[in-house]
């Protein structure tokens, strides 16, 4: 495609030609307009004057006869001035006046016409156009007064002169306009477009470049930008993902392996055989609660769940997963509270929030438990609470245990991390995961934040309209 | 009890027949959809066991099929999708409940175990008697040899889900279903701190312990004698 041909096809060269067709067009009219308008005003005054002047002439032949006219229509003609007159007989012989029609016959009907004549004092030149009346007198005369065109002509031709070389002006302005922005938005469209290029070759870290004017096309540049943010992102945790995938499913599998080996070579009671296919049973189960897990937080990351959303208590939800953790938490030495008001409409998937809850929860009896807890001086407690917040239903699991460095709170949502400090703690790394999703598939987000001591986990929903 | 499998896994079928026959239960197996709709038309069975995926004919099709014909039979489903919204089409359909694989086939027996006895007709009784322990459904007021046991509200739930089911194995899945209406798994034993806490009002005390922990399945409240 040739540079030049690309820019003619451009939108903002198409738009900047409708626009110069346009204002040509306005720029034409309002010329036009103004010629006629003001020709018409010259017409109307030029017949103003004939009027007049005929009118004291007829008057004066009425009043004081033939010679008084012939006296003042030869002192008129004398003067300098565009004013022409011609009286004739009946027979059309020239009485008096100061030019000569070329078309004789002019003279032969009364009324408005328009005639060409030439001076009498210069018979030999050019003609000149004037506008005239004539009106016959008593006893056979005619009286032509008329007045010569010529300047209404001139008028005219700067008018349309005028005319003519602006509009040449908007047109050649308007095109080097649509040309200069069309070249600027191409150039940088085109910068856009070869970035995307060097994106889908592979390089996710590039960003369109924003100019910093908040134009539209920088508006087009951050969106852009921020999906290929998000684009990276998912990117990144899809690698993250299936590096942990494989080590979190083939660490155990590769235990299971071992085990069925070791209980198949010779040597074994029956005893231990059982015991061993009893461990691979168990093994099997938390690797399928795993798999359950990232399904989960696949489908809830994807918004397949949306079908199932429908109308709940979020205070109803806290009270439940209260009850149902109370007696573990008990056993474990841990106080669990449930604070919430009376109560919090939600919407959305129960059974989601339930489990985001419970995952919470049990994420908290996990580290909360006397010992973990390194402040060492209260006593464990973990508060459950559901209130509602501005805009938000805020469903918040607290515990007083080691809580999440502030460096690690981010990290610690995603898919099978497991902090350091945590490593030696039973679970797939995916609590926390699936929670952030299901925040997310709700239109709102997981907040990790610190209780001091502690961690105050919040999954902060936004409310049902009323 | 009489139970019909319709899977188009040869082994996994061929398996749960084994598995069903060993616990003393006649199993039938059907390979495709219309060969396991033509079956369950013409026998008479107590249980049906139906895998979604089927080829010839879906097995949501085949229970829509059954139910038009005015058969009662309850059905449980099997699918691989163990998604919440895979589980309400499922129910939606006709289906009496639903298992995802995998799955372990204690699990799958007292499932099909409840399904069977619901059919036998032993409609809402006002009470539940086991040996000495009685609960009145409509005082809510549960007694052991006379004297009364206070429950909260949550532990009267589950004993009358365990009571109405005596004499049958319900696995922890089943109740957390039931008495909670939550359809995952929590990672802690939390049921089974909650049938501890049952165990040590109706039980403790008493000669003959009625609340049974099932090995590797679940629990079962029988007579004690």
């Amino acid at each position: 495609m040739s540079g030049l041909g690309k820019l003619f096809r451009t939108t903002a060269f198409k738009l900047s030609l409708l626009y110069l067709i346009v204002f040509a067009l306005f720029a034409t009219f309002l010329l036009g307009y103004l010629a006629w308008n003001t020709r018409r005003l010259i017409t109307v005054q030029i017949t103003e004057t004939i009027d007049a002047e005929m009118l004291g002439l007829s008057d004066q032949y009425r009043l004081a006869g033939l010679r008084r006219l012939v006296a003042i229509v030869d002192a008129r003609s004398r003067r300098p001035g565009s004013s022409l007159y011609l009286v004739v007989t009946e027979a059309g012989d020239g009485l008096v006046g100061n030019i000569v029609p070329t078309d004789s016959s002019v003279l032969d009907s009364t009324g408005w016409k328009e005639i060409k004549y030439r001076r009498l004092d210069d018979p030999e030149g050019v003609a000149h156009r004037a506008l005239a009346r004539v009106v016959s007198l008593s006893g056979g005369y005619r009286l032509l007064v008329g007045r010569d065109l010529e300047e209404r002509e001139r008028l005219n031709q700067i008018i349309w002169a005028g005319a003519r070389w602006s509009v040449a002006f908007v047109i050649v302005l308007g095109l080097a306009g649509g040309f200069f922005v069309t070249r600027r938005v191409l150039k940088r469209v085109d910068a856009m477009s070869d970035t995307a290029q060097t994106i889908m070759a592979g390089d996710l870290s590039g960003r369109l470049a924003v100019t910093g004017t908040g134009d539209e096309l920088d508006r087009l540049a951050i969106s852009f930008n921020s999906m290929l943010e998000r684009i990276e992102a998912l990117m990144h945790g899809l690698k993250e993902v299936s590096d942990n995938i494989a080590h979190d499913l083939k660490t155990p599998l590769t235990r299971m392996r071992n085990r069925c080996e070791a209980a198949l070579r010779a040597g074994h009671g029956e005893a231990e055989q059982r015991a061993a296919l009893e461990a691979t049973i168990e093994e099997s189960d938390r690797l399928i609660q795993t798999f359950n897990a990232l399904l989960m937080i696949a489908r809830a990351e994807s918004g397949h769940a949306r079908e199932l959303m429908g109308e709940f208590d979020a205070a109803e939800i806290a009270r439940d997963i209260g009850e149902l953790y109370e007696p573990v938490a008990e056993d474990a030495g841990i106080t669990l509270e449930v604070k919430t008001d009376a109560t919090a409409q939600l919407k959305g998937s129960r059974e989601l929030v339930s489990q985001a809850m419970a995952n919470l929860v049990d994420n908290a009896i996990k580290y909360a438990v006397p010992g973990a807890c390194s402040a060492g001086k209260e006593p464990p407690t973990i508060t459950i609470s559901a209130v509602e917040s501005g805009d938000e239903v805020l469903l918040t699991v607290a515990d007083n245990g080691p809580g999440i460095p502030a460096a690690d709170r981010e990290r610690a949502v995603e898919r099978f991390v497991r902090l350091e400090s945590s490593r030696t703690k039973p679970g797939s790394g995916l609590g926390l995961s699936l929670a952030s999703a299901v925040a997310h598939l709700h239109g709102g987000t997981l907040r990790l934040e610190d209780n001091g001591p502690g961690l105050k986990a919040t999954l902060a929903l936004p409310r049902t309209q009323a | 009890m009489r139970i019909l499998v319709i899977e188009d896994d040869r082994d996994a079928a061929e398996y749960l027949i084994k598995a069903f026959r060993e616990v003393g239960h006649v199993a039938d197996m059907a390979g495709d959809g219309e060969e396991g709709l033509a079956l369950a038309l013409d026998g008479d069975y107590d249980v049906l066991i139906v895998d979604r995926m089927l080829p010839k004919l879906d097995g949501l099709a085949v229970i829509a099929a059954l139910r038009a014909k005015e058969r009662t039979t309850p059905v449980l489903i099997l699918s691989a999708l163990g998604q919440v919204d895979d589980r309400v089409k499922g129910l939606r359909a006709g289906g009496d409940d639903y298992l995802p694989k995998p799955y372990a086939f204690s699990e799958l027996l007292a499932r099909v175990e409840v399904l069977a006895r619901r059919r036998g007709g032993k409609g809402e009784e006002t009470t539940y008697q086991v040996d000495d322990l009685v609960l009145d459904r409509l005082s809510h007021r549960v007694t052991r040899n006379g004297t009364e046991v206070v429950l909260q509200p949550r532990e009267y739930r589950l004993l009358e889900y365990l009571m109405k089911h005596a004499g049958q194995v319900v696995t922890r899945t089943m109740l957390l279903e039931n008495v909670w209406d939550y359809h995952f798994d929590p990672q802690t034993n939390v049921i089974d701190v909650h049938i501890s806490r049952l165990r040590a009002k109706i039980d403790k005390g008493f000669e003959r312990a009625l609340l049974h922990t099932v090995r590797g399945a679940g629990y079962m409240i029988r007579d004690g004698k």
